[in-house]
């Protein structure tokens, strides 16, 4: 709670990386999840045939480009 | 309890019973991923996709249909089907004497999302259905943009249940039934909490968080341990496997996505993974995109994956009856894996049809190298003593196999 609050307070807090910095960040090769049908197939592989699962890592995306 | 593996491991013997199970909790994501989004809905997009996977005796193909449309940059709606044909002749099968198998399992998925000032709430069902297995899984998720949009924080709750049943040869016709004696149920919970975070103008990382629990029957009818013959030592016997009843894990990944200063984009990930069952997990990853010109865009990966074995796994037991609980599946013994991706998306040209913004095909070909360190080829112990190639249990190769995998989609954004 402390946290949400301590985020709270910061939101609105100066950006470091301006919203007209973000070219690069919203570059389609940059997406963090590009073709979520794929990912989700290949996370399904491993996960068939591996012991450890969760946390997939880069699921989801963006850079609050937009 | 059968004395030796069923004739009839017509389920999904090698892909494990968890294979369903982790399937329904990886694809639930596929239309509500752990949204490390800003407070944009996704873009109105198609994808239909072919896999195909192929290894180790085992070949599982079929489609993938995802749509996703948002409706006055408020609301958005997606939709999912996706299908697993395999065909299995595993080493599991053959060592369980069983003959190859076909099955075929359908998932469905359908989700919601809404858009609030800088907050997005998604909620999500998916169902998947085989013969022998059945999963409902409901999804709820939020994800909230701070400090500029520099920061995205999200998280989310999913609870399943699963149903586990087991097939038999009808004793009369001799044809494949459902056991009417057999139903199990699985009840599963996850917890994802999650961060992605601008770094500079041209570095942006992600950290998650999961934890799932799960409670109920975790194994799969159909697999067997093995255990030293009392008969003969060199020759081994089967029995069905006997797990714990519950299970959580906790997994940690930290991803980053860096863009080059000649436009390309390099990746790099890191997860930890440990659970109750004493497996312990490392992955790496590292990935290069690069485009080629105004069409194309060139991808490779490189994944190593890296486990220990569950506390109550063993290739061999000493006896029958040795603990309260014994695995001899491959997925929880101590391995390691190789993954080598290349792939290439083209882009058509925008335009040409009325009402698509833009359209592109990819093709992707994943080779993984998998190699056991304490899961031998118990094929060899079968053959007859005389054969020269006979070695006894406990003392046959380690076992080790490569898959291909393919994936070739087009997508269309409109």
């Amino acid at each position: 709670m402390l946290t949400l609050l301590a985020l709270g307070g910061c939101a609105n807090a100066e950006p470091w990386v301006k919203p007209y910095e973000r070219q690069a960040l919203a570059d389609p090769i940059m997406a963090l999840d590009p073709h979520p049908v794929s990912s989700a197939y290949t996370h399904h592989v491993f996960e068939a045939r591996e012991g450890a699962r969760g946390a997939r890592g880069g699921a989801g995306g963006g850079c609050g480009c937009n | 309890m059968r004395a030796a593996a069923p004739a009839a491991a017509a389920g999904a013997t090698d892909v494990a019973s968890p294979r369903a199970l982790i399937a329904a909790l990886a694809l639930l994501a596929m239309a509500h991923p752990l949204a490390l989004r800003a407070a944009v809905l996704p873009e109105d997009r198609a994808d239909v996709l072919y896999h195909r996977y192929e290894g180790g005796g085992v070949t599982i193909h079929g489609p993938s249909v995802l749509v996703r449309k948002k409706m006055a940059e408020k609301y958005a709606v997606s939709a999912n089907y996706y299908v697993d044909m395999v065909t299995s002749a595993s080493i599991d099968v053959e060592v369980s004497g069983a003959s190859e198998y076909k099955e075929e399992r359908d998932q469905y998925s359908l989700g919601f999302e809404y858009l609030r000032g800088r907050t997005t709430y998604n909620l999500g069902y998916t169902h998947s259905e085989e013969n022998d297995y059945e999963a409902g899984t409901v999804t709820f998720g939020l994800s909230q943009d701070l400090f500029g949009d520099l920061t995205t924080i999200s998280m989310g709750f999913s609870k399943g249940e699963d149903t586990v049943r087991r097939t038999m040869r009808d004793p009369t016709t001799l044809a494949r039934i459902v056991d009417p004696a057999f139903e199990e149920d699985v009840e599963r919970w996850n917890y994802r909490v999650g961060v992605s975070q601008i770094l500079t103008k041209t570095l942006i990382a992600t950290l998650e968080l999961e934890v799932i629990t799960d409670e109920g029957y975790l194994n799969n009818p159909y697999r067997s341990f093995r255990y030293v013959n009392p008969a003969d030592d060199r020759l081994f016997a089967l029995e069905t496997e006997v797990y714990p009843r519950t299970r959580t894990s906790n997994a940690a990944a930290l991803n980053a996505r860096w863009f080059m200063p000649w436009r390309a984009a390099l990746h790099g990930g890191y997860r930890f993974y440990t659970d109750t069952w004493d497996i312990r997990a490392d992955t790496f990853e590292l990935g290069y995109t690069h485009p080629l010109g105004q069409n194309w865009v060139l991808e490779a990966k490189y994944r190593y994956y890296t486990q220990d074995r569950a506390e109550f796994y063993s290739d061999l037991f000493a006896r029958r009856d040795q603990q309260n609980f014994m695995a001899r599946d491959k997925e929880l013994s101590t391995f390691n894996s190789h993954t080598f991706r290349v792939g290439a998306t083209y882009q058509f040209a925008a335009g040409d049809w009325r009402f698509v913004k833009k359209s592109s095909f990819s093709l992707f070909y994943d080779r993984i190298e998998f190699d056991y360190e304490d899961y031998r080829d118990a094929r060899y112990s079968l053959l007859p003593s005389d054969d020269p190639r006979f070695r006894p249990a406990g003392a046959e190769p380690l076992y080790s196999f490569g898959a291909n995998v393919i994936q070739a989609f087009v997508s269309i954004w409109f």
